[in-house]
């Protein structure tokens, strides 16, 4: 049986069914799907967002912060998973490291350039007021380029969930096993499980946009 | 569905009779990418960029008169943001699959799904060109004596480039690296020999080809989008020497 064998316009209908009749399983393949996607982006985080900040912060590593953009970019995902195969064979890890790699260029990129972008007369201000170089990135610097870092997130968090997916043909579990699992499941199943992921990565940046709006309507310092 | 069986044919007929490098599964067999690349790696690297030219190109031409229309109406903005603000957060795997119960087990579908991952980046950058353009310009332009079309045409429109081939090279570059996806529903594009490769025991020299073939195929992509745009704004070069 193929997909096109099974085609009916029905099969909408049939997905949503097949989420109601499975709640259970699918909320714990939905949990799989978080726990390795969530395992992915700390990681990611932990080794992007403080390097970001700080070269952002020394005005230094432009060269590095664009090339790791465009090379992350140009990487499958597809590529990434099977490659990490080779290397790591099948498993949580494999997949944990395929998807950071993915995770860390926008990250990286946001926060560099949130940082590098603050008004350099604000910092040289508050370098005036004795603080501390320290001190400037995190009390100055970091709350005025903190919606471009979010924002990096944002598209690192759908990048990952997206592509979490794809960790099923690696033994990754998650909403992707029934995915391309189309012989067990069938197309409603599989369609079914597409709808979960589209929701669940709307979800996050939905989460992540409330997040930004939240941080980028702090009001205007007095002048 | 004769096309599924036809392609998806022994594509490593000589795996696990080939050479030593080849049967112990070895990081690289360049012997192994020269006895295929005529029937594996040269006609997925063919699918791909077709894949990845149409896709680019109808969202190139959508996104123009989206952008238009919202550049003109400033209305239609916000609604058109949102829906290809939505239609990016689809991940792609999943959209792929929504869409075939539509559209069936066609290139259809798959060119759906690439085009609508084009359209958030293209419209944003178009719309943020064209606004960025400085009001001086359009000033000296009705000055000139410009009708509205000249104005559009001569004055925002070369002004814009540099920001709408910037959208471009990410719009055509994340095409390239989403189309391998695509090989989950039909046999095309350089996503096609991976998949085989991790159903025969994880082929290393095939996942490894394949997959270095793709980033090439984005990076030279961008690099020729880089070269088009020195070409197409030569100005832009002449301020950065001044």
């Amino acid at each position: 049986m193929t997909l096109a064998d099974q085609f009916r316009p029905g099969t909408f209908v049939d997905a949503f069914r097949f989420i109601g009749d499975n709640p259970g399983f699918l909320l714990s393949k939905a949990g799989e799907h978080l726990e390795l996607s969530l395992a992915a982006l700390g990681i990611a985080l932990l080794l992007s967002l403080p390097l970001g900040l700080w070269l952002g912060h020394r005005h230094r590593g432009l060269f590095l912060a664009i090339s790791v953009s465009n090379v992350g970019r140009a990487l499958p995902s597809l590529v990434l998973i099977a490659v990490g195969l080779t290397i790591f064979g099948v498993g949580f890890w494999n997949n944990t490291a395929a998807l950071v790699v993915l995770a860390v260029p926008p990250i990286l990129t946001n926060a560099y350039f949130g940082i590098e972008g603050v008004d350099r007369d604000v910092v040289e201000a508050a370098r005036g007021m004795g603080l501390s170089e320290l001190q400037v990135l995190l009390r100055v610097e970091l709350p005025l380029g903190l919606p471009l870092v979010i924002a990096g997130i944002r598209i690192a968090a759908i990048f990952v969930i997206a592509t979490a997916t794809i960790a099923a043909i690696a033994g990754g579990g998650g909403l992707g096993e029934i995915i391309v699992n189309q012989a067990s499941y069938g197309l409603a199943g599989v369609v079914g499980a597409a709808v979960c992921v589209s929701a669940l990565a709307f979800l996050a940046a939905l989460l992540l946009s409330l997040l930004l709006r939240a941080v980028s309507r702090r009001p205007e310092p007095i002048p | 569905m004769s096309r599924l069986l036809a392609s998806g044919g022994p594509v490593i007929p000589n795996f696990g009779q080939g050479s030593s490098c080849e049967v112990h599964n070895g990081w690289f067999c360049s012997e192994w990418v020269r006895a295929h690349w005529g029937d594996t790696l040269q006609p997925a690297l063919i699918q791909h960029v077709e894949l990845a030219v149409v896709a680019v190109a109808v969202g190139f031409v959508l996104a123009s008169a989206l952008a238009f229309a919202g550049f003109r109406f400033r209305l239609l903005d916000p609604p058109i943001g949102v829906a290809a603000d939505f239609l990016y957060t689809i991940p792609s795997l999943a959209l792929f699959q929504l869409l075939v119960p539509v559209t069936g087990v066609t290139e259809t579908t798959v060119e759906i799904a690439l085009v609508s991952y084009t359209l958030l980046i293209l419209y944003r950058n178009m719309i943020e060109g064209l606004r960025g353009v400085p009001p001086e310009a359009l000033e000296a332009a009705r000055g000139s004596g410009f009708t509205r079309l000249q104005t559009l045409v001569r004055v925002e429109l070369p002004l814009a480039l540099p920001a709408v081939i910037a959208g471009l090279r990410i719009a055509t570059v994340s095409t390239v690296s989403i189309a391998t996806v695509a090989a989950l529903v039909i046999p095309k594009g350089l996503g096609q020999p991976i998949f085989i490769a991790l159903e025969q025991d994880v082929f290393k020299t095939e996942i490894l080809s394949a997959g270095g073939l793709a980033v090439a195929l984005a990076l030279c992509a961008d690099g020729l989008l880089v070269l088009a745009q020195r070409f197409l704004t030569p100005w832009a070069r002449l301020e950065r020497s001044a």
